[in-house]
């Protein structure tokens, strides 16, 4: 990890922080979890003094919220949402295969797909976070969904607001949310075909136009060259 | 001027706010009334399909959508420093302040915090940020229940406070200043001390606001017992900021979970709350943040300590592979990013949780059974930019 700072104590503390990596009021959340949820909890991660990623598998996720809700007391809902760790087929200025294939340029070899904190399996994630106000902590929960079947129980009953967050899943991401009151488009048109927010949905913006700011990198002001690092990529 | 006043006397009200909403039955052939998406109740292109009863609403469903900019998938295919371009149009009444938890993230990933004087610097512009965005409420609020006035009066004294942004950052709405390590630049000469002076005038709008909404019958009548949001309720819906704290909720970021790189730690204010979880709640806790954070700018403009505005940061910016989450305590309720990096110049994945999502889903609940001008009073005290619902 780059570690840079103007000033020479900021690097100093940052040592210090780092000569102590448990979080015990973290570590007491986690166990908590893993006392309710036995072996549903699949996966979990700690920053010391910052936050906590915790998986536990799709058949536990109504069981989970419930239990972030009256055990660690979350009662406040943020978000939920969903992540797919699916490498982009295209770039980053949205060249697909068959464009490369026609202009005779060699097709890429997509990297291997890896996962993030607390670990997955499967290429989409839902993953929700939730608050104890009083004690001002959080927990980040993540789910592996199945590839075929994208599918999970509902948090609507837990979480009131989680009907809206759950819309936006369910239409960007195709997951159905089962036992949802109200499962209709939040954005999109009724008639919209397709998860936007899928890796394998193309920009089509991209596609039309391309990018001009992809080679954009304008020189820092008053910097020169040689104060850049990382450069050469 | 009789004020509404008497603690009973509202918990009446509430309670009679609560039975008419309980007693309510649906009526399948009952009229279906379309407020939007063009309309002056909903600022912005948000519509409310209300089936109702008489002159109540059996139930109000937002449509959202209208202003949808996917600005989600977009990042998946900006660099970091092109991404605060995007974010500064969530919330166009208080951009610099969605730059700030999305640079914070970023920050935290890569293990750079920014100098001092440039973590002081941003904390000024963010709470100048907050007056520039609430002020506008106090007004927007006012016209809503008719009293145009002060909707004049709101418009000519933000001038004061963009006049300030713009001269630091050269832009009036979108500033995009705010930079991983830093910020784009110093303040410009004699910058403070007209500073001071607005947030002077800010203070002496707050009073007017005071005296000509605040102390006014009709407006007490058409707020007081309108739309109450119990505490718990709000919690499950995620209410966040000033909503939250109208309804009793003592929760600020700013003080309770401050993001390392802003610089509450040295400032000394109050953070208020209200007890009623009504729309007056909610508009009065605006109010007395707007004089806060006047006093917060006071504050910060007094101890601006000296230094570089920049940490030293590569001239490529690579975030190293990880995920963060940052949130602060925004004009409208949290805001907050979630970034998925995979060590590349462009994030893989960045979750946007504006807070006007949250706050605006929980129209359908408190929307049941009120009388339709009530809605618009509900909306409006709400507040939400339709920018921060459709991202």
């Amino acid at each position: 990890m780059i570690r840079l700072s103007s000033a020479e104590g900021g690097a100093a503390e940052v040592a210090a922080d780092e000569a102590i990596p448990t979080d015990e009021l973290r570590e007491g959340l986690l166990e908590s979890l893993r006392a309710e949820l036995g072996a549903a909890v699949v996966g979990s991660h700690i920053r010391p003094g910052d936050d906590l990623w915790v998986r536990v598998t799709a058949d536990a996720w109504r069981t989970a919220g419930e239990v972030v809700r009256s055990i660690l007391g979350c009662t406040y809902f943020d978000f939920l949402s969903a992540i797919d760790w699916l490498p982009s087929p295209f770039g980053r200025d949205m060249d697909s295969q068959e464009d490369l294939i026609i202009s005779g340029a060699e097709p890429r070899e997509p990297p291997a797909m890896t996962t993030g904190y607390a670990g997955g399996d499967t290429r989409l994630q839902v993953f929700a976070r939730v608050a104890n106000l009083d004690q001002h902590y959080g927990v980040t929960l993540k789910v592996d969904v199945a590839d075929d079947d994208p599918s999970l129980l509902t948090w609507v009953p837990v979480y009131a607001g989680a009907n809206w967050h759950e819309r936006e899943a369910w239409e960007m991401y195709g997951i159905t949310f089962v036992g949802h009151p109200h499962l209709v488009h939040m954005y999109l048109p009724g008639d919209f075909e397709g998860n936007p927010m899928r890796k394998d949905f193309p920009l089509l913006a991209r596609r039309v136009k391309p990018w001009p700011g992809i080679v954009d990198v304008e020189p820092m002001p008053g910097g020169t060259d040689d104060e850049g690092e990382g450069e050469g990529e | 001027m009789t004020a509404v006043t008497d603690r009973d006397q509202l918990a009446a009200l509430a309670a009679r706010a609560n039975d008419a909403r309980a007693n309510i039955e649906f009526e399948d052939d009952g009229m279906t009334l379309n407020i939007g998406p063009q309309h002056p109740a909903t600022h912005g292109t948000l519509r409310i399909v209300a089936k109702i009863d008489g002159e109540q609403v059996v139930s109000a469903e937002p449509i959202a959508g209208y202003m949808h900019r996917g600005y989600e998938k977009l990042t998946e295919v900006r660099t970091y420093p092109q991404v605060t371009t995007l974010i500064n149009r969530i919330d166009w009444l208080g951009s610099f302040a969605n730059e700030v938890p999305f640079i914070l993230a970023a920050e935290k990933l890569m293990g750079i915090e920014a100098p001092p004087r440039a973590q002081h610097i941003r904390t000024i512009l963010f709470e100048l940020s907050r007056l520039a965005n609430i002020s506008l409420f106090l007004g927007d609020l006012a016209i809503q229940l008719g009293g145009l006035t002060l909707g004049f009066y709101s418009f000519r004294d933000r001038e004061f406070v963009l006049n300030q942004i713009e001269a630091v950052t050269g832009g009036r709405f979108h500033p995009n200043f705010d930079r991983i390590g830093g910020l784009k630049d110093d303040l410009p000469k004699g910058w403070i001390a007209e500073t001071k002076v607005a947030m002077q005038k800010m203070r002496a709008f707050c009073d007017e606001a005071d005296d000509l909404l605040f102390g006014n019958e009709i407006f007490q009548k058409r707020t007081r017992g309108i739309g109450v949001i119990p505490a718990e309720v709000a919690k499950s819906y995620g209410l966040s900021g000033p909503n939250a704290r109208g309804s009793g909720i003592d929760w600020d970021l700013r003080r309770d979970n401050c993001p390392p790189g802003l610089a509450y730690d040295k400032v000394d204010w109050k953070v208020w709350t209200h007890p009623d979880g009504d729309a007056f709640a909610r508009s009065w806790i605006r109010l007395q943040e707007t004089r806060e954070a006047s006093k917060i700018v006071d504050q910060l403009l007094d101890t601006i300590p000296s230094g570089p505005i920049m940490a030293k940061v590569p001239r490529i910016i690579k975030v190293p592979e990880g995920e963060a989450w940052v949130a602060t305590e925004n004009p409208l309720g949290e805001m907050g990013y979630y970034i998925v990096s995979k060590g590349d110049l462009v994030p893989f994945r960045v979750k946007i949780r504006s807070a006007s999502f949250n706050n605006v889903s929980i129209v359908p609940w408190v929307c049941r059974g009120v009388y339709i001008p009530d809605v618009i009073t509900i909306l409006a005290s709400l507040y939400f930019i339709l920018g921060d619902i459709d991202r």
